[in-house]
């Protein structure tokens, strides 16, 4: 019999089972789906590792754990630590300082910006944190799902709820935990094919009503994300967002008026009323969630502190008792 | 303090909900600000966003939905009759935006919103122009609140029309004035206040500060300043210098 059932094999389930496997308790991971996939919000990220750009809104836990997640990632799968660009356009330069003036970790760069990325037709200077980083967050699934097979943990179907459960229980379900105060926050993403254009980093627009962000990925892919709608709505993306995110990437670079729309995608991200993933025990079950949109960014974490508490008791700064 | 609708409020401030860091961010610059009215979308925001509408129903303020994003009158009186099915109040802030980019609201169609909205038994909190003709226009179409704006929203400008405000709050003694939109600092706050105006709606000055905490509380403080400045009854400015201590009778020494 397993030490520890973990439900849910999202971004955040996955990561519990991989530190539960190395703090050497063998963990039993259960999704009514399987694995990964579309039916998950973890399917949709962005997979940018960026703390100090998070760092503008987010709370002071995103930040100091966020610093590590490049590192716990790269364990498991490819990370690019190219670092990120911000830019604004032209007549939105205050919200460039004023971007600067809340974030840690950056240079303001002008001439070099052209070395950094020499595609990138349109700002005159921008924000250059170099050291974050990205990742493919499908691809970052995949390997996670493979390394945990190495170690001989295979993703269980079944429907369950730790109820059913005999043991410890760690649910990490996302919007499917009956957790209170847990609320959805939509988000939507497009991802274009451009051939012509390469960028080697994600790049952030800062925009006074649609701020944008596009990541690359392999073969010519760009996901472009940003909205962030207070919404239980699960539906597809609005032909707002459509609008909105696209007109953002072109007025960014005019080349992806030519790109091709691969794909749309909607779905909420699960998150408590400060915005800050949380560890909460209830009796015998501990839940991870509350990842918001810093899923990829804080799961390692996260999950750190999950395998220190169920291993030592150590209670990190993200724990709770219910 | 004039009344909104026959309901009187505890203080001069009414806060936006949208564009904070989190929900529980809101919460405490709302407790800080001491605001007494939250202004709700129901566009995309509200949608179905169940979690946000229990946190603001549980700051124990006036809710007043908006018509945010309407672009048309049509469109505005649809927003109106589904947020008072919603937020279960007659209570609208009317907005009718004229143009994409700078968001000036329509006065043609918010004066006909106004006329079907007011026959229909809502209490109208129009977001207009200091513009007194239309004000007017708003007041006939039964309006007993109006909302001009002090500069574009979100700007941040202030008040970019003293004299049209000014003019208005003359030209509508007994109808509670609110400057909405624009307000970027705390000082502009107080300078609505002390033209008079019964209140000051505002958002993104606060949710997108960089502690939108500490700024909540500086716009209510402004605001209750502005307001009791105004009751005490301001000095007039005047050219010459006036000396406040006497000299005559002043000891020789």
């Amino acid at each position: 019999m397993a030490d520890i059932t973990v439900i849910g094999a999202g971004v955040a389930g996955l990561w519990a089972a991989w530190a539960l496997s190395k703090a050497g308790l063998t963990a039993r991971l259960i999704d009514r789906r399987g694995p990964p996939g579309p039916h998950g919000c973890s399917w949709w990220a962005g997979g940018m590792l960026a703390p100090f750009c998070e760092g503008a809104v987010a709370e002071p836990p995103i930040v100091t754990h966020g610093e590590r997640a490049a590192a716990a990632w790269a364990e498991v799968t490819e990370v690019t630590r190219h670092g990120s660009l911000v830019v604004a356009l032209e007549r939105d330069r205050g919200e460039l300082a004023r971007f600067a003036r809340r974030t840690q970790g950056h240079e303001q760069v002008s001439d070099a910006l052209r070395d950094l990325e020499p595609g990138l037709p349109g700002p005159a200077e921008a924000l250059f944190f170099a050291a974050e980083s990205h990742l493919d967050p499908r691809r970052a699934l995949a390997d996670l799902v493979a390394a945990l097979a190495a170690r001989g943990v295979q993703i269980e179907q079944a429907e369950t709820s730790p109820d059913d459960i005999a043991g410890p229980v760690i649910d990490a379900r996302g919007m499917a935990s009956p957790l209170p105060g847990l609320r959805g926050v939509r988000g939507e993403m497009a991802t274009l094919r451009a051939r012509d254009i390469s960028l080697t980093r994600p790049v952030r627009l800062l925009h006074p009503r649609h701020p944008l962000y596009i990541v690359p990925r392999a073969g010519g892919h760009y996901m472009v994300g940003a909205t962030q709608i207070e919404s239980m709505d699960r539906r597809g993306i609005s032909a707002r967002s459509v609008l909105e995110l696209l007109s953002a990437a072109y007025a960014l670079d005019p080349r992806f008026g030519e790109a091709e729309l691969v794909e749309t995608g909607a779905d909420l991200r699960p998150a408590f009323a400060d915005n800050v993933p949380h560890l909460i025990r209830r009796g015998r079950v501990l839940h991870l969630n509350g990842l918001f949109r810093h899923g990829y960014l804080m799961a390692p974490a996260l999950a750190q502190q999950a395998a220190d508490y169920l291993t030592q008791g150590i209670k990190g700064d993200l724990f709770h008792e219910d | 303090m004039r009344d909104f609708y026959g309901t009187a409020i505890d203080t001069p401030l009414m806060l936006g909900t949208a564009q904070y860091p989190s929900p529980e961010i809101m919460e405490r610059a709302f407790h800080a600000s001491g605001a007494s009215v939250a202004t709700v979308s129901l566009r995309r925001e509200a949608g179905q966003g169940q979690a946000l509408w229990d946190v603001i129903r549980g700051l124990g303020v006036h809710v007043l939905p908006n018509t945010a994003g309407c672009h048309n009158a049509r469109e505005a009186i649809t927003t109106a009759r589904m947020a008072r099915e919603v937020f279960e109040t007659n209570w609208i802030k009317l907005e009718v935006i004229g143009h994409a980019d700078t968001l000036q609201p329509d006065p043609f169609g918010l004066l006909e919103a106004a006329e079907v909205l007011a026959a229909e038994g809502f209490e109208i909190f129009p977001y207009t122009t200091e513009d007194q003709i239309l004000a007017q226009r708003l007041v006939d179409a039964g309006c007993r609140v109006l909302m001009p704006l002090g500069a574009p929203i979100g700007s941040g400008l202030g008040l970019n029309n003293r004299y049209g405000l000014k003019t208005l709050r003359a030209a509508f003694p007994d109808i509670p004035l609110v400057v909405d939109a624009g307000l970027g600092l705390p000082s502009h706050a107080a300078a609505a206040m002390e033209l008079g105006y019964d209140a000051v709606l505002l958002n993104t000055a606060v949710a997108q500060a960089g502690d939108p905490v500490a700024m909540a509380r500086a716009f209510g403080l402004a605001a209750q300043a502005g307001a009791l400045a105004t009751a005490a009854d301001p000095m007039e400015p005047r050219d010459m210098a006036a000396p406040s201590t006497p000299v005559i009778g002043k000891a020789w020494l």
